[in-house]
């Protein structure tokens, strides 16, 4: 900031008259339809503007208009969580960035009120208004477009573990039949899912059925084969069945060695893993088969 | 505490480990359970350690330390109930405890080092499952 | 970046230091909403890079903050010791290579159980590593 001989007279009024700016402000954010969603109550914007206000005055007391000093973080940092919780109850992107927004008129209307006839003063603190209020709206933004990314990677996660069920096959044999394209965040839920489901269901077995996924690239491989390391430290082993002869090609390829047990398919897998439980398959006696089958 | 209580079990010693590992537990770990594996002739070692929130290089060093001492004694380590997200970890930092067993419960850990000595019942009346 | 003000500074001159080093990295790991297997992952990294300064770099002052980056939390750490240095950064970090009788994996290790990692370090310069972890 260039020093002035003068405090801005942006900073004077906000400095002090932030009083006078709360009823002004709210009552354009009323009028702007914001309590009309029912998503905010008006003791809670209320506050909310109160709040702002005085971390404002404060700030600009002590920072001027730099909003990215030390001064400006607890109000950045209201700022952001108003943002957030807007994001979360579903505000629309615009509704939230007005809020911030809807402070320019009741302060361009104090700078009318304070300029008596020094036009260029006025000019100066219109300019200095947009300046600070923009950059806090671009940061509310950040923040919204921020959180709401954040809200479709946990969808994206939760329907990754939907779409994955871990299946019991047995008492202690669990299955994952893996379906469609694995890339390595899908990967990653997918395998913390299954050892939570060996541990939660005792299985000393699991079986990594890949016959529907078409193609794995290395980082994918990878993940597999720290899962199946993973469940060994932990007390389980994994079969890996149904990798497609072009998977297999790729994987030597790439050099990457599946150092694991792997089966044709999920059968032969079966049967592997019935074996290591003590069980087996075995045909009925022919007494149990005279009965004809519907 | 500064030390970790070893209990005898059938052919086996259990050690739980409940608390952060420092040091000196764990060089005492490994002294006491020398001992103790000699003086019982213990044919296996289980540590469970289920309750432990992380295993650095450290905790896996004296894991490996204790499987390598164990086994010139003829007693077989293993390893109970580490949790997923250690597992995890451990996968990441590199350290895959080649040496020890591991299974998912003491329980199942009796029944390995059971399996090994091809004995139908545990000696003393120790009921650990079936 | 803007580096929110929650931060730890703590001293690490035992083995039981280590310990609480740990466990102040979980708390805050915890506050700042990483994942079960991510806290983990931090405060093993953590663990490692702790014991690193006591073993040879004669003790040191291990920082923890919570950070954001545009608007994503974190946790940051820094390791900064006064002692002997590492000579060759790249040996070090190779799986396996100690110069002691450890198992060679903490700071290779500690590099893949965080999203950032630097040192900086040099013969009779001492060490600082800084470390992160992004949800
Ligand atoms: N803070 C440090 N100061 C000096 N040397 C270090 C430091 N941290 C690590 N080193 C060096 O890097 C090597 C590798 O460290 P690490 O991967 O943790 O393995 P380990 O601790 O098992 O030796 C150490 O043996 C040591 O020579
Ligand atoms: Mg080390």
């Amino acid at each position: 900031m260039t020093p002035r001989s003068q405090p801005p007279l942006i900073v004077k009024i906000l400095s002090e008259q932030a009083s006078s700016l709360l009823p002004k402000w709210t009552a354009l954010l009323k009028q702007n339809g914001i309590l009309a969603t029912g998503r905010i109550k008006e003791t809670e914007l209320a506050t909310q503007c109160r709040t702002v206000l005085d971390l404002l005055a404060t700030a600009i007391a002590a920072a001027g208009l730099d909003v990215a000093a030390a001064p400006y973080q607890p109000l950045r940092d209201l700022l952001a969580d108003i943002s957030r919780s807007r994001a979360i109850q579903g505000f629309s992107p615009s509704e939230t960035a007005s809020f911030v927004f809807s402070l320019k008129p009741p302060l361009f209307e104090a700078i009318d009120a304070a300029k008596g006839s020094d036009d260029a003063t006025a000019l100066r603190a219109v300019q200095d208004v947009t300046r600070l209020i923009d950059a806090l709206g671009l940061h509310t933004m950040e923040v919204f477009q921020k959180s709401r990314e954040e809200v479709i990677v946990r969808q994206q996660r939760e329907i990754a573990e939907l779409s994955t069920p871990v299946v019991k096959l047995w008492e202690g044999v669990l299955a994952l039949p893996l379906i469609g394209t694995l890339d390595s965040q899908r990967t990653q839920i997918v395998m913390e899912n299954l050892l939570e489901s060996i541990v939660a269901e005792r299985a000393e077995i699991a079986i990594i059925d890949i016959t529907g996924v078409p193609t794995v690239d290395t980082l994918t491989a990878q993940h597999l084969l720290k899962t199946v390391s993973a469940a060994r430290l932990m007390g389980a082993d994994c079969i890996i069945s149904g990798i497609r002869p072009q998977i297999a090609q790729t994987m030597v390829h790439l050099g990457v060695e599946l150092n694991v047990v792997s089966k044709a398919t999920l059968a032969d897998a079966f049967a592997v893993a019935l074996r290591r439980v003590g069980r087996t398959v075995a045909p009925l006696k022919t007494v149990h088969r005279q009965q004809p089958v519907g | 505490m500064d030390r970790i209580p070893i209990l005898k079990l059938g052919s086996a010693l259990l050690v739980t480990i409940q608390v952060d590992m420092h040091d000196r537990l764990a060089t005492a770990l490994q002294e006491d359970l020398t001992e103790k594996i000699v003086a019982t002739h213990a044919k296996g070692v289980l540590i469970d350690i289920s309750a432990l929130e992380i295993v650095d290089s450290f905790i896996g060093r004296m894991l490996d330390h204790i499987a390598a001492i164990s086994r010139m004694l003829d007693a077989e380590t293993v390893v109970v109930g580490m949790r997923p997200a250690v597992a995890i970890t451990l996968v990441e930092l590199g350290l895959s405890l080649t040496g020890v067993k591991t299974a998912l419960d003491v329980e199942r850990g009796m029944e390995m080092i059971r399996r090994r000595l091809d004995e139908p019942e545990v000696a003393d009346g120790d009921d650990a499952g079936a | 970046m803007a580096t929110t003000p929650a931060r730890d500074l703590m001293e690490v001159r035992s083995s039981d230091d280590v310990v609480r080093v740990r466990q102040q990295v979980r708390a805050r790991a915890v506050e700042v909403g990483l994942s079960l297997v991510d806290q983990t992952k931090i405060v093993t990294a953590a663990s490692e890079l702790a014991r690193n300064m006591l073993d040879y770099g004669g003790g040191g002052v291990a920082t923890i903050e919570m950070v954001t980056d545009g608007h994503r939390r974190g946790l940051r750490l820094t390791f900064e010791d006064q002692g002997p240095g590492i000579a060759d950064v790249q040996l070090a970090l190779k799986d396996g290579y100690t110069s002691g009788s450890g198992l060679g994996l903490g700071l290779g290790g500690a590099k893949r159980l965080c999203n950032e990692f630097t040192i900086d370090s040099a013969p009779g310069r001492g060490t600082r590593i800084v470390c992160a972890r992004w949800m």
